[in-house]
């Protein structure tokens, strides 16, 4: 069975370490929040100047001056911090922030990602997904494995315009774990009951696969 | 000295068609509500306008968006506004789209007197296009150059009557550093104190930036995503 959404989320989770101050985009990533492993501390940060972003507010208490970089009411933990864009960006530039997790259109074997952009159709913007990947020490894509028509998202070269060159460290999808070598894509992890063979012919890049590749458990 | 005005009508009256504004706020969060609304009334046209966001269709910039006053948006997000994308389709709306923290850091060398900052957003897609590059201890940079603006338009939660503002929450966003990049600087406040009613140790932006001040009024303040959990 291939992950749900929640499941990505949760086996990105496992990556969280005490201490991590942690960027999480719009979508899946969001969700990786909802599975931050006990007994460690984890600081989110949000591009429009929060770090230690709190649960959503309860009914009657949302307040139009506290939100996410995806626009959605939130509110604030102990300790949490405001500040401008600009320290926000300068955080991240300079690499304070430990993980940046985000979703993509498209992945390279070299660790290139597209986006924010398609050609003709979508012209909503970048954001600040460029100044993160350009800086990030370490960056997760959390993605399906395939586009709604079927065609692979882990690809030899992107067809898409660019976000980043040679940033995205690791990939979860819903089928695979895949860490992106100097070498290409290599297999680290299957979803439970996908054959290594069905993630080679869903993956369009080159895919190391070397010995018995674990099943992801939940 | 005066910085004082009495709304937003006498703030915004000499700008005029084919102005550049900077506009503060992220999303809907934090925006200069009543200068918009003075703006539109105005019906000022041909504008250049840089705000991180181009509001939704029928708030924020999206207002002036409806009457066709805006000639370019400079923003580095635009995905809530339908208008927005019919006219930038149509050919009607010139757009440039920038890296979140460029656009940040833009205003900020504006505001410090640095002509230009090297940043990597961008390096090897189509926003490095033309621009100088340069390599420090190995990695590339794009040199990015500071804003110049006729007016920075910012809206803060308590200013005083020397223009010293303090921001609340995550509306602080580009409020601080737009309010520092204007030739001048109009900041709209809720509340409007005498002063010496502020600390001084708790003043994000020093009234030295700022020229024109009010008291707004009748703030929508609008949540474009309101989310929230059980009780």
């Amino acid at each position: 069975m291939p992950l749900t959404k929640e499941q990505i989320a949760q086996r990105i989770a496992r990556e969280l370490k005490d201490g991590f101050y942690v960027n999480l985009g719009i979508g899946i990533p969001t969700l990786v929040a909802n599975y931050i492993p006990p007994g460690i501390k984890v600081v989110l940060q949000s591009e429009n100047g929060l770090l230690g972003i709190g649960p959503f507010p309860e009914e009657g208490n949302e307040d139009p001056d506290l939100i996410n970089a995806g626009k959605q009411t939130v509110t604030t933990i102990p300790g949490s911090a405001f500040f401008d864009s600009a320290m926000s960006f300068g955080m991240i530039r300079a690499g304070k922030v430990h993980l940046t997790v985000l979703g993509a259109m498209e992945v390279s074997e070299k660790g290139d990602i597209a986006n924010w952009k398609i050609p003709g159709k979508m012209v909503k913007g970048m954001g600040g997904a460029m100044d993160l990947v350009a800086s990030a020490k370490n960056i997760i894509v959390a993605m399906m494995h395939t586009n709604p028509k079927g065609e692979s998202k882990l690809l030899s070269h992107c067809t898409l315009p660019l976000t980043g060159v040679r940033c995205v460290r690791k990939i979860v999808t819903d089928l695979a774990v895949i860490d992106v070598t100097d070498n290409g894509f290599k297999l680290l992890e299957r979803a439970p009951g996908i054959s290594a063979e069905e993630i080679k012919l869903k993956t369009q890049g080159k895919l190391i696969v070397e010995g018995a590749i674990p099943e992801m458990s939940f | 000295m005066n910085k004082l005005v009495i709304n937003a009508d006498e703030a915004v009256k000499d700008i005029n068609d084919g102005a550049v504004l900077m506009l503060g706020g992220f999303g809907l969060c934090g925006i200069p509500e009543n200068c918009i609304a003075a703006l539109v009334n105005k019906n000022v046209k041909e504008l250049t306008c840089i705000s991180n966001n181009a509001g939704v269709d029928d708030f924020g910039i999206g207002l002036m968006l409806q009457k066709k006053q805006v000639r370019k948006m400079v923003s580095s997000y635009v995905g809530e506004n339908a208008e927005f994308e019919r006219q930038l389709l149509s050919g009607e709306l010139q757009v440039e789209l920038i890296p979140q923290g460029t656009l940040a850091t833009r205003c900020l060398a504006s505001g410090y007197g640095m002509p230009a900052v090297y940043t990597p957003a961008g390096v090897g897609t189509e926003v490095a296009e033309g621009k100088e590059m340069r390599s420090f201890n190995g990695k590339e940079y794009l040199l990015e150059y500071a804003f110049e603006v006729d007016f920075a338009i910012v809206k803060a939660w308590k200013g005083d009557t020397d223009g010293n503002l303090v921001y609340k929450e995550t509306a602080r966003n580009f409020n601080p550093l737009m309010a520092m990049a204007g030739k001048i600087t109009i900041a709209e406040v809720e509340h409007l104190v005498p002063a010496g009613a502020l600390d001084p140790d708790c003043i994000h932006t020093p009234g030295i930036y700022v020229h024109r001040i009010f008291q707004g009024a009748n703030y929508e303040k609008r949540i474009e995503q309101r989310t929230v959990r059980k009780k």
